[in-house]
C-alpha cells in the first residue's frame, strides 16, 4: 500500500463530502457531508503521519475530531431549531437572510 | 420818524399776531386792532412825509460835486441846480454767511415816504370800509389779520434798503394776496383764482430770484444804493445789467400785471372788493413799478433807456396799455372793467419808466392809487347797497344815480380823474407821461399813450352808463351806503381832485418832482416843460372818447345799423369773441401750458419714473431673483447637489449589486468559499511550478 | 466739565440704546411704562444735546467733544467721535424729531398695536442716526449708517401700508446696494492713501494724497453711489416714494427728517474733503442730476393722487436744491445745503405729520376724496397751509434760506473760496442750473398749493360731509409746536443756524481750494 492510495481515497471522500455540502437540500445531510469532509481530512493527515513518521498529523487529527464533534452538536441543535420553526429542514427554503 | 421808520411796518406786523391770537375774543373781532394799527402807521407816515419835505426844502444849495464816490448826478431844470439830498439810511446786520453780510434796514427818501403815505392811507380807509362791507362775514377776524399782514409786508417792501428785504416783502404780499383772494375759499372758483394769482406772480418771481442774484454778483452787494451807484458808474458791466434788468422786468410783468402775465388780475376780483381796492389797484400791483422806480439805474443802464427808440420795458408797457383797455370794453362785471383798467394804467406806468419818464411814472402811481381805489370802493358800495351783492352791470345795475348820489358823484370824480380830464389828478400825471415820452425820443409810444387815453375814457363812460344811468334792472332795493362806506369814498375823491396839483406843470408847480425824485445815484433825466399843444391833444382824445361812448350809449336807438353789429357781422363777431376770450391767452395758459404740465407732462414724467427708472430697479430685483433661481435650480440642485446625491446613489447602486451575492442560502456561501479556496490553490500551484 | 467733553457724544449716541434695552425688558402689557421710559430716554438724550449746544464753542476750528479710543485693532479702526458746526444742527434735529415722534405716537400707535417693539425700534433708529453724525472713523460711520436700515425696514414691513413688503425690501436692498460700493470706497481709501487709516480727520487732511486722479474718480464714484441713493438723487430715488407711502406716519417723518440727511452729510463730511479733485470733476454732473431731480420731482408730484406720495416726491425736489448747493463747491452753497437740510427736515417732517393726521381722521390720503379740511378741522388746515408755504420757500420761513443761497451761489461758483476750475463752460453750466432751479420754485409752488387747494379749501366731499372730524389734539400740538417755532425762527433769523455752520464750511472750502492749488 502506498501513500497515494490513501490520498486518493481521502480526496475522493472529500469531494463526495463537498458535493454533499453544496448540493444537498437536507440540512442533516449537509452536516453529514461536512463530517465526511472532516473525516477525509483526518484520513489524509493520519496517512501522512503514518508514512512520514511524524506524529503532528495525528495530533492535528485529534483536534479535528474534537472540533467536529462540537460542531455537529451545535449544528444539529440549530437544525433542530430550524425544524421547530419552519417544519422543514430544506436548506433552499432557509434564505431569510437574503440581501 | 425818518430814522425810526422801521416802526411803520412793525406795527401792522404786531397787530397781525394780536388779531390772530386774540381777535376772536374781543368785541370788534379784531377790526379795532387793525384800524388802530394802521391809523398809527398812517400818522407816523405823515410825520415821515413832513420830515422828508422839510429835509428837502432845507437842504442848502451848493453842495459841491465832491461827492463823486456815489456817482450822483445833479438834476438840472432850466437854470436851477437842485441840491443833493441824501436818503436816510439805517442798516442792521442780521447775519453773515461766508463773509457776506445780510441785513435789514430802511432807505427813506422821497419815493419811500410817498409810498408809505399812499399805502397806509388806503389801507386805513380799506380797514374802515371793510367793517361794513364784510360785516358778519364768516372769517372776519382772519380777514383783518391778513390785511394787517399784508400792510406789514408791503411797508417792509417799501422801506427796504436791500433787495433781499424787498424780496421778503414781495413774497409776503404775494402770500397775503393768495389768502385774501381766496378768502371765500368754499367756492372752488375763488381758490382757483387765488392759486392762479400766486402761480402767475411766482412765475414772474423766477426773474426776481435770478435778477437779484445777478445784481448781487455784479455790484457785490444787496444794498439798493450801492447797486444803483454801481449801475451808473463807468465800471458797470452792461451785459450783466441787461440780464438783471430783463429778469427784474419779468418779475414786474408778473407782479404788475403786464402782458403776457396779466391774466391773474381779472380773476383776482374773486376776492372781497376792499381787497381788490387795496391790493389789486393801489398797492401790491404797483410793487413791480416800485421795484422799477427803486432800482431805476439798473434799468436805465441795462435797457439803455436814455437812447430812445424802443426797449423791452417801454414795449411791454405800451402793449399792456392797449390790450388792457380793449378788454375792458367787453366786460359785464364792473370789477373786471376796473381790473383791466388797472392793467392798462400799470402799462402806462411801466411804459413811462421805460421811456425815461421816472417822475411821471411815480406821479401816476401816486394819483392812480387814489382814483382807482376810489373806483373800486365805489363799485363795492354799489354792490353792497345797490345791486344786491352782484357785480354784473348788465343784469343788476342801472339808473343807480338816483338812489346812491354820493357813490355816483365820487365815482364820476374817479372816472374823470382816470380819463385824464383837467383839472383832476389823472390829467396831470398822464399828461406828464405823454409829454416826457415824446421828448425822450419815444414818439411811437406817445401815440400809444394817446390811443390809450381815448380808450380809457370810452370804456369808463360805458361802465358809468351801465351802472348809473338808464333804468334799474336789478332785484334789490337800492339805497345809499352807510357813512362808513361813503366817507372813505369822499376822502379819496378829494385826493383824486387835489392830488394832481402837486405836480401841475402848467402852473409851474413841481413839488412832487422836487420831493420825490432821487438826487443820489440817479441818472440824468429829461424834464420837459408843460406842453400846451400835447395837453390839448390828450384832453381832446379823452373828451372824444367820452363823447363817442356817451353818444353810443345814450343815443342807442338812433344808432340803427351799429346796434347789434357784433351779433350780425361775422368779422365783428369774431373780433368780439376774441376780446371776450381775452385773446385766448387764458386758454393758452390754462388749457395748454398749465394743463399740459399738470396733466400729460406730469403724468408722463411719473410714467417714466414708474416704468423706466423704477423698471430698472425692479428689473434689477427681478433679474437678481431670476439669477438666484437659475443658480439654485441648475448650479446648486443639479451640479453641487447632484454630486452629493450622485455619490450616495453610486453607493446605493453598488450595494444593490452586491445584494445578489447575499442569497441567504448557506450552501451558496460555502460554494463561494470553496471556489475561492480552489482558485487560490490553483494559483499557488501555478506559482510554485 | 471735562468728563462731559469726552462722554457727551457717547452718551448721546448710546443712551437711546440703553433705553431700548430697558424697554425690551418691560413686559409687553405695561404700555404706559414703556411709553414713559421711551419718552424719558429721548428727552434725556435731547437734554444731552442741549448741553452740547450750550458748551459748544462757535469759534473753535477743530472738532469738539472728541473721544478717540482703541477699538478694533486688527483693522486699525478706532472709536473716534467728534462734532463741529456742520454735525451739530443735524444731531439736534435728530433728537428733536425723535422726541416729537414719541409724543405724536402716544395714543396713536399704528396697527398691529405693539408699542414695545415700535418704540424699541425708534430708539435704535435714534442711536443709528446720531451715531452717523458724530462718527469720525469710516468703519464706525459705516456701522451706524447701516444700523438705521434695520429698524426702518421693520417699521415699514410690519406697521406699514398694503404694499409694505415690497416697499421695505426695496428700501433695504437698494440702500444696501449703494452702501456696498461705499464700503468698497472706504476700503480703497484705507489701502490707497498715503497713511493707512480709517480716521476721517486724518484722511480729510490728506485730501486724497497718494491716490491717482483716475482712481480717485472711481473711489468717489463708489461713495457717490452710496450717498446718492440715500439722498435720494435722481435716478436712484425710486425707493423713496414707495418707502414713504407705505411707512407709518412716524416712520415717514424720521425717514424724511433725518435719514435722508445721512447721504448729504456723507458728501460734506467724507466725500468732499477726502477727494477734492475728484469732487471738482464730478461736481457738474452732481449738479446736473440735482437740477433734474428738482424739476423731475416736481413734475412727478403733480401726477400724484396720494398726499404722502406727493410729499415724498417733493423731498426729491428739495434735496435737489441741497445737492445743487453742494455741487457748487462754494462756502455759500454748502452753507445753503446744510441750512436746507435742517429746514427740509423740519418742514417735510411737519408735512408728513400732517398727512398722518389727515389719514387718521379721514381714513384716506387720496387727494380726490379729500376736501374742505379747513372747514372741518380748521387748525389742521391752517397748519397744512403754513407748511405748504414753508415748503415752497416763502421768504420769512426756513425753506427760503435753503433755496435762495443755493441759487445765488450757482451763478458764480467762483467765490474767493470756491472750487471752480476756471472754465467758461462750467460757468455757463452752473448758470443754466440756476435758471432751471428757479423754475423749480414755481413748480414747487404749483404742486403744493394745488394739493392745498384741493385738500384744504373748498367744501368736504359727500363721503365725509357728515363725518365727525376732530381738530388737532394735545399730543399733536405738543409734537408740532417745536417744529413750527423753529421753522419761523430760522426763517426770520437764519443766523441761528448760519453761525454754527459758517466757520466749518468756510474752513472746509478754504482747505480744499488750497489743496487743489
Amino acid at each position: 500500500m502506498t501513500l497515494n492510495n490513501f490520498l486518493i481515497l481521502s480526496a475522493f471522500l472529500f469531494c463526495t463530502g463537498l458535493y454533499g455540502t453544496l448540493a444537498r437540500r437536507n440540512a442533516v445531510l449537509v452536516l453529514m457531508s461536512i463530517e465526511l469532509m472532516l473525516n477525509a481530512v483526518n484520513l489524509n493527515l493520519v496517512a501522512f503521519s503514518a508514512f512520514r513518521e511524524n506524529v503532528t498529523g495525528q495530533v492535528f487529527s485529534l483536534f479535528i475530531i474534537t472540533i467536529a464533534a462540537a460542531e455537529v452538536g451545535v449544528g444539529l441543535a440549530i437544525v433542530l431549531l430550524i425544524y421547530r420553526n419552519s417544519r422543514s429542514v430544506d436548506l433552499d427554503q432557509a434564505d431569510q437572510l437574503k440581501g | 420818524m425818518l430814522d425810526n421808520a422801521w416802526i411803520i411796518p412793525a406795527i401792522p406786523a404786531v397787530s397781525f399776531f394780536l388779531i390772530l391770537f386774540f381777535g376772536k375774543r374781543i368785541p370788534t373781532k379784531g377790526a379795532a386792532i387793525g384800524i388802530t394799527a394802521l391809523g398809527t402807521s398812517f400818522v407816523l407816515s405823515c410825520v415821515a412825509v413832513y420830515q422828508w419835505i422839510d429835509r428837502v426844502e432845507s437842504a442848502t444849495g451848493g453842495k459841491s460835486s465832491g461827492l463823486a464816490a456815489f456817482g450822483r448826478s445833479l438834476v438840472t431844470h432850466g437854470a436851477e441846480t437842485k441840491p443833493v439830498v441824501e436818503p436816510v439810511l439805517h442798516h442792521v446786520t442780521w447775519w453773515s454767511n461766508a463773509g457776506i453780510d445780510f441785513g435789514v434796514g430802511i432807505r427813506m427818501d422821497g419815493l419811500a415816504v410817498m409810498m408809505l403815505f399812499v399805502v397806509t392811507l388806503i389801507s386805513l380807509l380799506v380797514h374802515i370800509y371793510s367793517t361794513a362791507y364784510l360785516h358778519n362775514d364768516i372769517r372776519y377776524t382772519h380777514y383783518y389779520a391778513m390785511l394787517s399782514l399784508f400792510s406789514a409786508a408791503m411797508l417792509t417792501l417799501v422801506v427796504a434798503d436791500n433787495t433781499l428785504q424787498l424780496m421778503v416783502g414781495w413774497e409776503g404780499v404775494g402770500l397775503c394776496s393768495f389768502a385774501l383772494i381766496g378768502h371765500w375759499w368754499e367756492e372752488g372758483a375763488n381758490s382757483k383764482a387765488a392759486l392762479k394769482a400766486f402761480m402767475t406772480t411766482r412765475t414772474g418771481d423766477i426773474g426776481l430770484l435770478i435778477g437779484v442774484s445777478v445784481l448781487f454778483w455784479a455790484a457785490r452787494s444787496f444794498d439798493i444804493g450801492k447797486i444803483n451807484a454801481y449801475s451808473l458808474s463807468p465800471r458797470a458791466d452792461h451785459g450783466m445789467l441787461l440780464v438783471a434788468a430783463s429778469c427784474l422786468m419779468l418779475a414786474i410783468i408778473g407782479k404788475s400785471g403786464q402782458f403776457p402775465l396779466h391774466t391773474w388780475l381779472p380773476d383776482a376780483m374773486a376776492g372781497p372788493t376792499p381787497v381788490s381796492a387795496l391790493i389789486h389797484a393801489a398797492t401790491m400791483v404797483v410793487a413791480g413799478v416800485y421795484l422799477g422806480a427803486r432800482l431805476y439805474p439798473v434799468f436805465w443802464n441795462g435797457f439803455s433807456i436814455g437812447n430812445g427808440g424802443v426797449n423791452f420795458m417801454v414795449l411791454i408797457g405800451g402793449i399792456t396799455i392797449i390790450i388792457g383797455a380793449l378788454l375792458a370794453f367787453v366786460q359785464d362785471d364792473i370789477k373786471k372793467v376796473l381790473a383791466y383798467s388797472t392793467i392798462s394804467q400799470l402799462g402806462y406806468m411801466v411804459m413811462a419808466l421805460g421811456a425815461g419818464a421816472w417822475v411821471a411814472a411815480v406821479f401816476h402811481l401816486f394819483t392812480h392809487a387814489f382814483f382807482k381805489a376810489l373806483l373800486f370802493l365805489g363799485a363795492g358800495s354799489v354792490s353792497h347797497s345797490g345791486s344786491h351783492h352782484s357785480f354784473d352791470m348788465k343784469k343788476d345795475m342801472g339808473g343807480l344815480r338816483k338812489f346812491m348820489p354820493i357813490t355816483f358823484w365820487t365815482f364820476i370824480v374817479g372816472t374823470l380823474a382816470l380819463a385824464g380830464i383837467f383839472p383832476f389828478a389823472g390829467f396831470w400825471s398822464k399828461d406828464e407821461i405823454l409829454v416826457t415820452a415824446g421828448q425822450s425820443g419815444y414818439d411811437f409810444f406817445l401815440i400809444v399813450g394817446l390811443v390809450g387815453a381815448f380808450l380809457t375814457a370810452a370804456y369808463m363812460t360805458r361802465c358809468v352808463y351801465l351802472t348809473f344811468f338808464g333804468e334799474y334792472r336789478g332785484h334789490g332795493h337800492p339805497h345809499e351806503s352807510e357813512p362808513v362806506i361813503t366817507v372813505p369814498l369822499i376822502i379819496l375823491a378829494v385826493f383824486a381832485v387835489l392830488a394832481g396839483f402837486l405836480n401841475a406843470a402848467a402852473f409851474h408847480i413841481e413839488k412832487f418832482a422836487t420831493w420825490v425824485e432821487p438826487r443820489v445815484a440817479f441818472p440824468e433825466l429829461v424834464h420837459p416843460a408843460f406842453d400846451y399843444p400835447k395837453a390839448a391833444i390828450s384832453l381832446s382824445m379823452a373828451a372824444i372818447g367820452i363823447g363817442v361812448a356817451a353818444f353810443f350809449f345814450f343815443k342807442r336807438e338812433k344808432m340803427g345799423k351799429l346796434n347789434g353789429l357784433t351779433e350780425r357781422n361775422k368779422v365783428a363777431h369774431a373780433g368780439y369773441m376774441f376780446l371776450v376770450n381775452k385773446y385766448y391767452l387764458d386758454a393758452l395758459y390754462e388749457n395748454v401750458i398749465v394743463a399740459s404740465i399738470r396733466g400729460p407732462i406730469a403724468r408722463g414724467c411719473y410714467w417714466v419714473n414708474q416704468h423706466v427708472v423704477d423698471a430698472v430697479v425692479n428689473g434689477a430685483g427681478k433679474g437678481a431673483k431670476a439669477t438666484g433661481q437659475w443658480t439654485y435650480d441648475y448650479l446648486d440642485r443639479k451640479v453641487v447637489d447632484g454630486a452629493v446625491n450622485g455619490t450616495a446613489e453610486v453607493t446605493a447602486e453598488s450595494g444593490g449589486l452586491l445584494r445578489y451575492f447575499q442569497a441567504g442560502r448557506v450552501q451558496r456561501y460555502a460554494l463561494y468559499m470553496f471556489a475561492a479556496v480552489g482558485l487560490l490553490a490553483l494559483l499557488l500551484l501555478i506559482a510554485n511550478i | 466739565m471735562d468728563w462731559f467733553d469726552s462722554w457727551a457724544l457717547t452718551l448721546a449716541v448710546f443712551l437711546p440704546l440703553v433705553g431700548m434695552a430697558i424697554v425690551l425688558l418691560i413686559p409687553k402689557a405695561e404700555e404706559g411704562l414703556i411709553k414713559v421710559v421711551a419718552l424719558l430716554t429721548t428727552l434725556v438724550t435731547a437734554a444731552v444735546g442741549i448741553g452740547i449746544l450750550a458748551n459748544f464753542n462757535l469759534d473753535d476750528r477743530h472738532l469738539q467733544f472728541t473721544a478717540n479710543e482703541e477699538w478694533i485693532k486688527v483693522i486699525n479702526s478706532r472709536y473716534h467721535v467728534g462734532i463741529d458746526g456742520i454735525s451739530l444742527p443735524l444731531i439736534l434735529l435728530s433728537m428733536l424729531v425723535t422726541v416729537c415722534c414719541v409724543i405724536y405716537s402716544w395714543n396713536h400707535f399704528p396697527e398691529p398695536h405693539n408699542p414695545k417693539a415700535f418704540l424699541a425700534l425708534m430708539l435704535l433708529l435714534e442711536t443709528g442716526m446720531i451715531g452717523t453724525f458724530v462718527a469720525q472713523d469710516l468703519i464706525l460711520f459705516f456701522i451706524f449708517f447701516e444700523i438705521v436700515l434695520l429698524p426702518m425696514f421693520f417699521m415699514i414691513g410690519v406697521w406699514g401700508g398694503p404694499n409694505r413688503e415690497y416697499a421695505s425690501i426695496k428700501f433695504f436692498l437698494f440702500t444696501m446696494f449703494g452702501s456696498a460700493f461705499m464700503l468698497l470706497s472706504f476700503l480703497a481709501m484705507y489701502f490707497l492713501s498715503k497713511v493707512h487709516t480709517f480716521d476721517i480727520v486724518t484722511l480729510s487732511h490728506l485730501h486724497g494724497a497718494g491716490i491717482v486722479h483716475g482712481t480717485q474718480l472711481l473711489v468717489f464714484g463708489g461713495m457717490f453711489l452710496g450717498f446718492a441713493i440715500k439722498v435720494p438723487m435722481f435716478p436712484f430715488h425710486t425707493w423713496l416714494p414707495d418707502a414713504h407711502t407705505e411707512a407709518p406716519t412716524v416712520g415717514s417723518v424720521l425717514l424724511a427728517a433725518v435719514m435722508l440727511k445721512l447721504g448729504t452729510y456723507g458728501f460734506i463730511r467724507i466725500a468732499l474733503p477726502m477727494l477734492p479733485s475728484a469732487a471738482q470733476t464730478w461736481a457738474p454732473w452732481i449738479g446736473l442730476l440735482a437740477v433734474i431731480g428738482i424739476i423731475y420731482g416736481a413734475l412727478c408730484c403733480l401726477a400724484q393722487r396720494d398726499m404722502k406720495r406727493l410729499i415724498a416726491f417733493s423731498s426729491v425736489a428739495h434735496m435737489g436744491f441741497v445737492m445743487l448747493g453742494i455741487a457748487t463747491l462754494t462756502d455759500f452753497g454748502i452753507n445753503a445745503a446744510v441750512f436746507g437740510m435742517v429746514a427740509h427736515g423740519l418742514i417735510t417732517g411737519m408735512l408728513f405729520f400732517l398727512a398722518g393726521s389727515v389719514q387718521e381722521r379721514y381714513g384716506t390720503r387720496e387727494i380726490s376724496r379729500l376736501g374742505g379740511i379747513l372747514t372741518q378741522a380748521p387748525k389742521l388746515g391752517w397748519l397744512l397751509g403754513f407748511s405748504a408755504m414753508a415748503s415752497l420757500g416763502l421768504p420769512g420761513l426756513a425753506g427760503f434760506w435753503g433755496e435762495f443761497p443755493a441759487i445765488l451761489s450757482s451763478y458764480q461758483p467762483k467765490l474767493p473760496f470756491g472750487l471752480w476750475d476756471g472754465s467758461a463752460g462750467t460757468l455757463a453750466t452752473y448758470r443754466t442750473f440756476m435758471v432751471i432751479s428757479a423754475v423749480g420754485t414755481v413748480l414747487a409752488a404749483g404742486y403744493l398749493l394745488w394739493m392745498f387747494q384741493r385738500v384744504a379749501m373748498g367744501t368736504p366731499k359727500p363721503e365725509f360731509e357728515n363725518a365727525h372730524i376732530h381738530d388737532l389734539h394735545t399730543e399733536e400740538w405738543i409734537a408740532f409746536t417745536p417744529l413750527l417755532l423753529l421753522i419761523v425762527a430760522l426763517g426770520i433769523y437764519p443766523q441761528l443756524l448760519f453761525k454754527m455752520t459758517d466757520l466749518p464750511v468756510t474752513q472746509l472750502v478754504h482747505e480744499l481750494s488750497r489743496a487743489l492749488g
